[in-house]
């Protein structure tokens, strides 16, 4: 298990430098000058634009620029936001516990309501609640996670008043920052309502982030369960008299997990993607948010930084999941 | 009293007016300790009836009899829970494929204990210890080692000895054993053969012995019924269908046997194919494939008769002695 999971390690390595050269290449190909963004409506001199250019090292040839950044990059050093001046590593771990918390909750959300709708709709295969279950996720997944966001706002927090439009915790509760995470703050502090309060802010943002996940999970849950049903370690465990409950949660759920598992991995990258929409639309202090802002700068190292710090996340959660398939699958485990 | 008694057992699958029959009103009995063999070709049934005495006919298919009784008790009047109670302990069951049968997320140990939890608890180590005594038993070497092992680390042969192994942990009292060797190597059928016929000795475990090998019903069983597209042809000692088949059908399959070709050029075929769910002949099932068949074959449905010695046939002209059919 050990030789599996140092691997599989080393396998992030290729995968973390692609991630360095196409986040380097994507940001060079956007359209438009950072130091004319820096000098906004007022205009810039011809030499204090090549003195700015040369003091970003933005003269320099790309391949030069690409190696510079790689060096910096592994030794931890993204570069400072042109626009703020803080170091790009140190603002991102600010935000991070924000859309963190987020995605966290959203995950378990669908994953909590994905796979029990799933083995359901498997069981119960061909009735109105297996229709059902396939119609709902799949207008779910085909749902724009945007629209889908301002619907919800409108009309549970707008007409049903129900949670709060946005926002990660009621401005008149004031508590000091320990972990970044809402949760365990809200607990930790003596302010009464905090938690609840943290609770329901987190509700919305994270039905709407969860919602691709949960119809994918829940589809992918269906179709690996209707698969494993059918064959014939299930009909085994039948004839061994194990009642029903347990031959489809114990026989069949863990073999059908193995597919399932791989979907979960795959969402993460989904869930970080739909977490920079949907904390622009809930004015979430979260490194979605932000990234969307510094794009709209040209903030290059911001952008580059955070791209890669948000692909290194997503990758660091898919060898969990190649870990977690060994655990799950000894097929795999065991294989020389 | 009969261990199992099956009367006019009928499997359909697809609802409707027209719905399949896969199983058409089979009956047979079956005594404790004995070994009956049920042969026929691919699609003739008798996977579907066994499943179905075992309760493991799932939706769409549906299951009909006028009586099916396990040592007195009357299956179908027995609740899910109850019916739950007796498969895997006093009815247990082994199937044709070892390799996909086993689960491959789980250890051979935890696959053995499971059975043994359900059905007579115990504490974890009993239950450990009774699992390395059942794989002893049916010839495991190192038997407290192969415990953590995964069926992916097994071969064939040895898969199916811990189905068996499995099979036989409640102490049975029926095993119905699904074409246990055809997915076998020829050497290892034989082995395994051995090995389920000494555990039925032994244990005076009376033996469902489902094959499309009528040399191993030869070697092995006490009785034969003979299946064809569903319903049961014939039925008798081994011996005397062995000898003088009274089934037509019966007769072409052991003249089929590859033994009884010798020195001829070709071996023996029936000709044509098992009738499918849209071609069922209006009369005897048989009638497009029977060398001897009348114009009342082709319009009416023999029934299954009773004959000498608890025998049964199910033809309107049964063969004598000599092969040729009565009048």
């Amino acid at each position: 298990m050990i030789s599996f999971v140092l691997r599989r390690a080393l396998l992030v390595i290729p995968a973390f430098i692609g991630v360095t050269l196409l986040t380097f290449a994507l940001v060079h190909l956007i359209p438009g000058d950072p130091v004319l963004m820096l000098a906004g409506e007022r205009g810039i001199s011809v030499e204090r634009h090549a003195e700015l250019m040369t003091q970003l090292g933005l003269d320099q040839p790309l391949w030069l620029q690409y190696a510079t950044y790689l060096g910096n990059a592994i030794q931890g050093n993204l570069g400072k936001s042109i626009v703020t001046h803080r170091p790009v590593t140190e603002e991102f771990l600010t935000l991070f516990p924000a859309t963190l918390e987020l995605s966290f909750c959203a995950i378990t959300f669908a994953i909590l309501l994905g796979i029990p709708a799933g083995v359901l709709a498997a069981v119960k295969r061909g009735t109105i609640l297996d229709h059902g279950v396939m119609v709902v996720s799949l207008t779910g997944y085909s749902m724009p996670i945007f629209w889908w966001g301002l619907l919800l706002i409108m009309l549970v927090s707008g007409i049903l008043g129900w949670t709060p439009v946005s926002g990660r915790m009621d401005p008149t509760i004031w508590m000091d920052s320990v972990t970044g995470f809402m949760l365990i703050d809200s607990l930790l502090t003596k302010e009464p309502g905090a938690f609840s309060s943290a609770i329901r802010h987190l509700i919305l943002p994270s039905l709407v982030v969860g919602t691709i996940p949960l119809a994918v999970i829940a589809r992918m849950t269906r179709s690996a369960m209707l698969e494993v049903l059918g064959e014939d370690y299930v009909r085994t465990a039948r004839a061994k008299g194990v009642s029903p409950l347990k031959v489809v949660m114990v026989h069949a759920l863990r073999n059908a997990l193995i597919p399932v598992i791989t979907v979960i991995g795959l969402q993460t990258g989904v869930l970080l993607a739909g977490a920079i929409l949907t904390e622009t639309i809930f004015a979430w202090p979260g490194v979605g948010k932000w990234l969307v802002e510094s794009i709209g700068r040209r903030d290059y190292p911001a952008v580059q930084g955070g791209i890669l710090l948000i692909a290194t996340v997503v990758i660091l959660v898919n060898l969990l999941v190649d870990v977690l398939y060994g655990v799950v699958n000894p097929r795999i485990r065991y294989r020389r | 009293m009969a261990l199992l008694e099956i009367e006019n057992l009928t499997v359909e699958f697809g609802g409707g007016s027209n719905p399949f029959r896969a199983v058409e009103e089979v009956s047979y009995t079956l005594e404790k300790g004995e070994v009956l063999g049920i042969v026929g070709e691919s699609g003739s049934g008798k996977s579907v009836s066994s499943l179905a005495v075992m309760g493991l006919v799932s939706f769409p298919g549906k299951v009909t009899a006028s009586r099916m009784a396990f040592d007195g008790v009357d299956l179908q009047t027995l609740s899910p829970r109850q019916r739950r109670k007796l498969t895997g302990s006093d009815v247990a069951m082994i199937f044709q494929e070892p390799m996909t049968s086993l689960n491959p997320c789980f250890t051979v140990g935890y696959q053995i204990t499971e059975a043994l939890k359900i059905h007579q608890g115990g504490t974890r180590a009993e239950r450990k210890a009774r699992a390395v005594d059942l794989l002893g038993q049916v010839g495991i070497p190192d038997p407290a080692s192969r415990l953590g092992t995964f069926p992916h680390q097994l071969s064939g042969g040895m898969s199916q000895r811990v189905m068996i192994a499995m099979a036989i942990a409640c102490d049975p009292r029926l095993l119905v054993a699904d074409e246990p060797t055809t997915a076998l190597d020829v050497t290892i059928q034989a082995q395994i053969m051995d090995l389920l016929l000494t555990l039925q000795r032994e244990r005076g475990m009376a033996m469902l012995l489902i094959t499309h090998d009528l040399a191993v019903v030869a070697e092995a069983a006490h009785r034969v019924v003979v299946m064809y597209a569903g319903q049961v042809v014939e039925s008798g000692s081994v011996p005397a269908i062995f000898d003088h088949p009274r089934h037509p059908y019966t007769k072409a399959l052991l003249a089929a046997l590859p033994e009884r070709a010798i020195g001829a050029e070709r071996l023996n075929t029936i000709p044509g194919v098992v009738p499918g769910a849209h071609d069922r002949p209006k009369g005897c099932l048989l009638a497009p494939r029977c060398p001897h068949v009348q114009d009342r074959c082709r319009t009416e449905r023999p029934p299954l008769e009773d004959g000498p010695d608890q025998s049964r046939v199910r033809c309107f002209y049964p063969l004598d002695p000599d092969g040729v059919p009565t009048a």
